[in-house]
């Protein structure tokens, strides 16, 4: 069961930071406490802030210019000799262009490396699809031994950080480029793979990671405002999975819908689903990208193009319960399922 | 060139048989397998693990040892020939290869035997953990030594090049390479699939301290290893001009070797040719 977790005071005034700022603060936060912790990153560090480590620590700090595919590899040289290495580049590199390296050098070794990668989604904006990777958690929860984690704001992530250099092995941390509300306050406890109950529901539950908490916490008001309690489950590890807390959500509240900033294929929606079909099978509806690419615009732009906002959880929860044992025609919950 | 004991010679050719005897028992026994390049590179294993590194077969953890990077995971059988010969589990355990179960997998893999310092397999990425290893020890300030092993075909893989100006970058003096170039791929000769050109000059121009040697003579392999240790301020490449399949008649320079295994009349003649008496009759073999 997932324990409830503290969401900031809505009457303060909501701060944003990027994901990737925390990343590189708690980088050199990090880097004071545990001397074996080396970064790299691939001629990107001004993006992925891990420069900020290089600024802090660097005879610890290895630039390996434009090569990805030889930074994993690097990577995996050092933690086998003892080093924790947090080798950082765009998600789109991280885990696509050097998929094979990740598998072979990180993954089937079982070597502590950690991948930071930055710039995930669409909310890359203006850089476009090429840059905007939509397929990385699929990809890379399909490694053997690997842990992805998708922080949803700048504690989580410091957070995340600090757990996954305590974990031995390796770790796929996913981060975006764009300011996103700080929902969480210091003392927010945060462990791998025990997903945080942000608000309690019985209707449906909004099961989200990453930079779509947020707009999932806005859904649950939304509707409550429509007499349907939601309950916000924040899944910021999305392998290995909280199973239980999914499954105690199917019993408890009949309908779930998932969020995330990722293709709907092979996602974190199909990491929810394949537990629910396995345990306690109820409607599930998937908020993400309907496998398509992105393209250029503002990130706050793609976000409602794409169909990325509370607005469409808020849908989705509605059709979620519409399909509901005895609540709906199969007819009319296939007919709204196209929308 | 330095003298070497005529006896120390002879001790590290009798390995190197030894390890061309085991390749072929273990390919024979498994039924597939990389004959040809196990073969070509088993001369340069037999100098490093029975003269030039620094290791302890008993503690393949020990933090101070010099560490060897099979690149081209395919040449497995020669490493773990060379490690069962070193003392890192029974030779007998060789009959186990690429068998259901057994740790000595058809590619070097890390998690489940003793001496191997990384998993290979997908070409073109060990020099890349070697650097990182290479690196790691001069952070730790120890004075242990990188080896590691690359096909000549491997060197068509892109990363093997980014990897190479990062071994320089990082002014890596504790990293020495072999290029086992054989002259052939699966699909036939590098020179036909895609030409290295001048290789030692495509290393030269990275930065690398270049050696040609003969990847089949004990004193020249030994000569280029202790020549490494003296340069200083970067990596040191060995480019050793090999024969595919050296030491069975049958096999050498023929790309058909690359990656099939003898059959059971074949292992017989192999093992003669190489000097070991058969006292099982090949009884080492399958069906």
């Amino acid at each position: 069961m997932a324990e409830v977790g503290e969401v900031k005071g809505e009457a303060k005034e909501v701060k944003k930071i990027a994901t990737r700022t925390a990343y590189g603060k708690a980088l050199v936060e990090l880097g004071k406490v545990n001397p074996n912790v080396v970064v790299l990153d691939a001629d990107l560090a001004k993006s992925t802030k891990s420069g900020d480590f290089m600024k802090a620590f660097p005879d610890r700090f290895f630039e390996m210019g434009i090569a990805e595919q030889d930074m994993i590899g690097t990577a995996a040289g050092l933690a086998a000799a003892g080093k924790i290495p947090f080798a950082s580049t765009f998600a789109v590199f991280a885990a696509g262009r050097v998929f094979d390296q990740v598998r072979q050098a990180v993954g089937y070794t079982k070597l502590n490396v950690k991948i930071g990668a930055t710039h995930a989604g669409v909310t890359v904006g203006e850089d476009g699809a090429s840059h905007q990777s939509v397929e990385d958690i699929a990809l890379m929860r399909s490694i053997p031994n690997m842990t992805v984690i998708v922080p949803a704001d700048a504690v989580e992530t410091q957070k995340a950080v600090f757990a996954a250099a305590e974990y031995y092995g390796p770790v796929y941390l996913r981060m975006g480029r764009e300011e996103v509300p700080v929902l969480f306050d210091e003392d927010y406890r945060f462990e791998i793979g025990k997903a945080v109950m942000l608000r309690d529901g019985k209707d449906v539950t909004i099961i989200a990671c990453g930079v779509m908490v947020a707009p999932a916490l806005e859904a649950s008001e939304e509707l409550s405002r429509e007499g349907i309690s939601a309950r916000v489950l924040n899944m910021h590890t999305v392998k290995p999975i909280d199973r239980e807390a999914i499954e105690t959500a199917a019993k408890e509240t009949g309908a779930i819908v998932t969020a995330e900033e990722h293709n709907i294929m092979g996602g974190f929606g199909s990491a929810v689903a394949e537990v629910v079909v396995s345990t306690l099978p109820v409607p599930v509806e998937m908020v993400g990208i309907k496998d398509v690419f992105g393209q250029s615009g503002k990130p706050a732009e793609l976000l409602e193009y794409y169909g990325l906002t509370s607005g469409n959880i808020v849908e989705a929860a509605r059709r979620a319960i519409a399909r509901k044992a005895g609540k709906a025609s199969p007819a009319r919950s296939r007919r709204s399922r196209r929308q | 060139m330095a003298t070497y004991d005529d006896s120390l010679i002879a001790m590290i050719e009798e390995k190197a048989r030894r390890i061309r005897v085991n390749i072929i028992k273990a390919i024979g026994a498994a039924g597939s397998g990389h004959p040809g390049g196990s073969l070509s590179c088993a001369d340069i294993l037999a100098v490093l693990y029975f003269h030039a590194m620094r290791i302890d077969p008993k503690r393949p953890d020990w933090e101070d040892r010099d560490k060897f990077i099979m690149s081209k995971g395919h040449a497995a059988p020669a490493l773990y020939a060379a490690l069962a010969e070193a003392g890192y589990f029974p030779v007998e355990e060789l009959l186990t290869l690429r068998k259901l179960g057994s740790r000595l997998q058809g590619h070097p893999d890390m998690k489940k035997t003793p001496g191997v310092e990384i998993s290979t397999g997908s070409l073109g990425q060990g020099l890349s953990a070697a650097n990182g290893m290479a690196i790691a020890a001069k952070l730790d300030k120890k004075d242990t030594r990188i080896y590691v092993l690359l096909g000549d075909g491997e060197l068509e893989e892109g990363q093997v090049w980014e990897a190479a100006m990062t071994s320089v970058h990082r002014k890596l003096d504790n990293l020495m390479a072999f290029v086992d170039y054989n002259g052939l791929q699966i699909d036939g000769s590098v020179e036909d699939v895609k030409s290295l050109k001048a290789v030692g000059e495509k290393w030269r121009a990275f930065g690398w301290h270049v050696m040609g040697i003969d990847g089949h003579d004990i004193r020249q392999i030994m000569t280029a290893i202790d020549e490494a240790k003296q340069i200083k301020g970067k990596p040191t490449v060995a480019v050793a001009r090999t024969v595919k399949g050296k030491g069975v008649s049958f096999m050498e320079g023929g790309v058909d070797w690359h990656g099939k295994a003898p059959n059971r009349d074949q292992v017989y003649k192999a093992l003669v040719e190489l000097g070991e008496r058969i006292v099982d009759g090949g009884g080492v073999v399958n069906g």
